[in-house]
């Protein structure tokens, strides 16, 4: 823990806190439809989008008909997204000659980026093409995302009537987020990733001759590309064949190796700095490349991977004050602020103590820089991959699979909690939403009076939906994890062995099922299986929460609100904030503890025994 | 419905407009203007021929160049087919990783003339992330300075002199890591050995 750790991680989360108020502000007037410094510019585009969709923006929608606009949009956006996918190869800007997607993986890939979640089965450079990229998975960042805000939006705007059956427009809400506050953003964030050497061009990858070529082996494959093997003698350790219970030899298959002189390599530029602003701004979280911002043309220098960072964080913070002025309780958001900040910072802290540690199995060479760049070392590794899961973004600039298992366990626990200290945009306050209901009926259970909700009395209907909002995700997670451990197709995939490869599954399913995007990548998730159970579990994981949070206030909106008496519990304070936290942490611990024995607590005890796998 | 799924296409297609091509060429118009290097990949080139990215690590193994960290997929150069850029993704305690880490340990023993048991850098013995990352700690750049100095006959001072030039600090003075970019310092050193002869 060095002086200029210190000094990075309070900067970061400084500087966040600083501009939610300033950015939760701005997004409040933008919804509230009140003139903001940008309105001389965009207010005549907007009105041009209006004219060009035909919509009327006086017009009120029902929470059904938002929930259904919402959904019809998602899947029109998923076919578009998947007919390009799938035919990227006589599209234009195909400038490295690339194949289509098969079905499963533009199934795959065209869910999870229309639901936020940005889970990437394939390596961007190798696999998409500019047009896949830009005009396909690009544009779903950023209406995906401005779809979260919008119903977090009515959501907040719901909460705050009475006695009304509607609760705002959509295509309003969606076309004010993504002009006014998406695409402003994206802008202010990309030019300066440029700056730090993030490439912007069209141009196809430049060829370099590399200083010092060199000689490899690499395995033969026939014309049709099928690597090519040879049937060998089986030994045994001690160099003697292996006799079969027949009393025949045991014949293996070997591959051949020839020699491939290697004297070039490809630099995968790209227009690259407008697609990652956007990624980082609105959680969305799905890299250019491969190996997403650990890529050092996706995140270059210190700086730029501060910036990136700081974009995980900006928008998901200034959302819960904006909440909190749409409700009209400012208090109530600051109290939610302030639980969602400590189980981040905290979760932060205990991953980055176990990743500090030395490793018996590699000899304790420290640090641990498995999976890690130079230029981030452990701390900025490890304080990316603990923002990255806490909000619900899913880029990743180490490789959470090399993690201490400890360390490895704190992002999956953000995940698994339901993504929601920040948490996605929209998504990370109505799933919070959801523990509030909780904890206000457990609390009034306890004192034996009627919950109340800002307000509004809270019945039996919205009990059963909160726990429906956290449960579904929970479920649509552990039990393809369940059937994948016992399936040979899903344990085919697994790239480690011993409890480290349940942990890669149950990590891949907690993602899917929060939209979070991130992973253990080792995981070899591009395979049928696992692209459809996962590209199932997205699909689950959007939209239960989002249908279980407009079934809550359509019913709160159309209630008579009454006024706060001497028996009101408040949802502001120490008392309420300290019960929120353990409704929280009390849930997941239920819900999620057998696995999290099973995966990282079995294996750190391992590890500690020097055993390897 | 009919009307809502017609409204949802118009929808799509205004945003792909604005957001797909409208936003990024204004972005590339931008980013092109102002930091054309950059923008471009960060390319290097030599005598004017094309040798790589500032950015992007390449593989050096010959005794006379400073080695970049180990890479789980072959520097980008697409041999064996892997993937254009990755990590090993092995997980703390996996065997492979362990045999990996101690014939990575080995082999730089052996060519640095160390005892078995001597201590290496971390950053030599583990993979990067991307398998691509351009640096390595200044500790990884003194530890291999001898061995470059014998290899091409220079004192050691002269080798060592210009790995401190290639050092550079925390970002800022206190952004991330201190760090020694391997293509750009084994340039100087052929440029330096160019000069002399």
């Amino acid at each position: 823990m060095t002086f200029n750790e210190i000094l990075q991680i309070t900067l970061f989360f400084g500087i966040g806190i600083a501009l939610t108020p300033v950015l939760g502000r701005f997004m409040a007037r933008v919804f509230n439809g009140e003139r903001t410094f940008l309105h001389p510019l965009l207010l005549p585009v907007e009105r041009l989008v209006y004219r060009l969709t035909g919509v009327d923006p006086a017009e009120e929608m029902s929470s059904v008909r938002y929930l259904w606009s919402v959904a019809v949009m998602t899947t029109v956006g998923f076919a578009s997204l998947m007919a390009i996918l799938m035919t990227q190869k006589w599209l234009p800007l195909n400038t490295q000659g690339l194949d289509n997607l098969s079905w499963h993986l533009a199934f795959n890939t065209a869910w999870s980026f229309t639901c936020n979640a940005d889970w990437q089965s394939y390596s961007g450079e190798a696999v998409m093409t500019y047009l896949s990229q830009t005009l396909g998975l690009s544009v779903h960042q950023f209406i995906s995302g401005a779809s979260g805000l919008a119903v977090l939006v009515a959501v907040g705007r719901a909460l705050a009537r009475a006695s009304v059956k509607s609760i705002g427009n959509f295509w309003v809400d969606l076309t004010r987020c993504t002009l006014y506050i998406v695409v402003p953003l994206s802008v202010l964030w990309a030019i300066p990733l440029v700056w730090q050497g993030v490439p912007q061009t069209w141009k196809a990858y430049p060829t370099a001759s590399l200083v010092e070529p060199y000689t490899t082996q690499v395995q033969k494959v026939d014309d049709k590309g099928n690597p090519v093997t040879t049937s060998v003698q089986k030994v045994d350790d001690k160099g003697k064949p292996v006799v079969g219970a027949d009393g025949k030899t045991v014949m293996v298959d070997q591959p051949v190796m020839v020699d491939q002189r290697v004297e070039t390599q490809p630099l995968p530029v790209g227009p690259v700095a407008s697609f990652e602003s956007c990624k980082q701004l609105f959680t969305n979280g799905g890299g250019w490349y491969g190996v997403n911002s650990a890529h050092p043309y996706e995140n270059p220098t210190p700086l730029a991977d501060f910036l990136e960072m700081l974009a995980i964080i900006v928008v998901p913070m200034a959302q819960v004050y904006m909440f909190g002025l749409l409700i009209g309780n400012r208090r109530h958001a600051w109290t939610l602020f302030a639980v969602m900040l400590g189980l981040y910072v905290l979760s932060f802290a205990v991953a980055w103590h176990y990743e500090a540690q030395p490793n018996p199995v590699v000899d304790n060479i420290m640090p641990n820089m498995e999976g890690k760049e130079t230029r981030f070392g452990v701390m900025n590794s490890v304080l990316w991959g603990i923002s990255c899961t806490a909000i619900d973004n899913g880029s990743v600039n180490s490789m959470h699979d090399s993690w201490m298992p400890l360390a490895g366990m704190m992002p999956m626990w953000n995940i698994l909690i339901g993504e929601m200290l920040f948490g996605g945009i929209g998504c990370g306050v109505y799933c919070m939403l959801f523990h509030v209901l909780i904890t206000v009926f457990i609390a009034g259970l306890m004192i034996g009076r009627t919950p109340e909700y800002l307000g509004k009395k809270l019945g039996a209907w919205e009990a059963t939906w909160a726990v429906i909002g956290v449960l579904v995700p929970n479920a649509a997670c552990l039990i393809p994890t369940a059937i994948s451990v016992v399936l040979p197709a899903g344990v085919a995939s697994m790239n480690n062995a011993g409890p480290h490869g349940l942990s890669e599954v149950l990590y891949a399913f907690g993602e899917a099922a929060n939209n979070n995007g991130s992973a253990f990548a080792g995981l070899n998730a591009n395979v049928p299986w696992y692209d459809v159970t996962l590209g199932i579990a997205i699909i689950i994981g959007r939209f239960a929460p989002i249908a279980a949070a407009l079934a809550i206030v359509g019913r709160l909106a159309s209630k008579k609100t009454v006024e706060a008496s001497a028996g009101t519990l408040p949802v502001h304070g120490w008392t309420f904030g300290l019960t929120l936290a353990g409704v929280i942490i009390v849930v997941a611990a239920l819900t999620f503890f057998p696995a999290l024995c099973l995966g990282p607590l079995l294996e750190h005890g391992l590890m500690q025994a020097g055993r390897a796998f | 419905m009919i009307k809502l799924i017609i409204q949802a296409i118009r929808q799509t297609l205004v945003w792909t407009l604005i957001t797909g091509v409208v936003y990024p060429i204004a972005i590339t118009a931008l980013a092109q203007t102002a930091f054309k290097q950059q923008a471009n990949g960060s390319l290097v080139e030599r005598d004017g021929k094309l040798v790589g990215s500032e950015l992007l690590a390449q593989q050096f193994q010959g005794p006379t160049y400073f080695w970049p960290r180990p890479s789980a997929a072959t520097y980008g150069t697409g041999a064996s087919g892997l993937n254009a850029s990755s990590g090993s993704n092995l997980g703390p305690t996996s065997a492979q990783l362990q045999t990996n880490v101690r014939t990575n340990a080995k082999a730089l023993r052996d060519a640095h003339k160390l005892a078995a048991d001597a201590p290496v850098p971390a950053d030599l013995v583990y993979a990067s992330a991307s398998g691509l990352d351009p640096h390595i700690s200044p500790e990884s750049a003194r530890f291999q300075v001898a061995r470059v100095a014998a290899a091409r006959a220079v004192p050691e001072d002269q080798v060592r002199a210009l790995v401190e030039r290639f050092v550079e600090p925390p970002q800022w003075g206190f952004l991330g890591e201190a760090r020694v970019n391997v293509l750009l310092l084994n340039l100087a050193l052929d440029a330096e050995g160019a000069k002399k002869s």
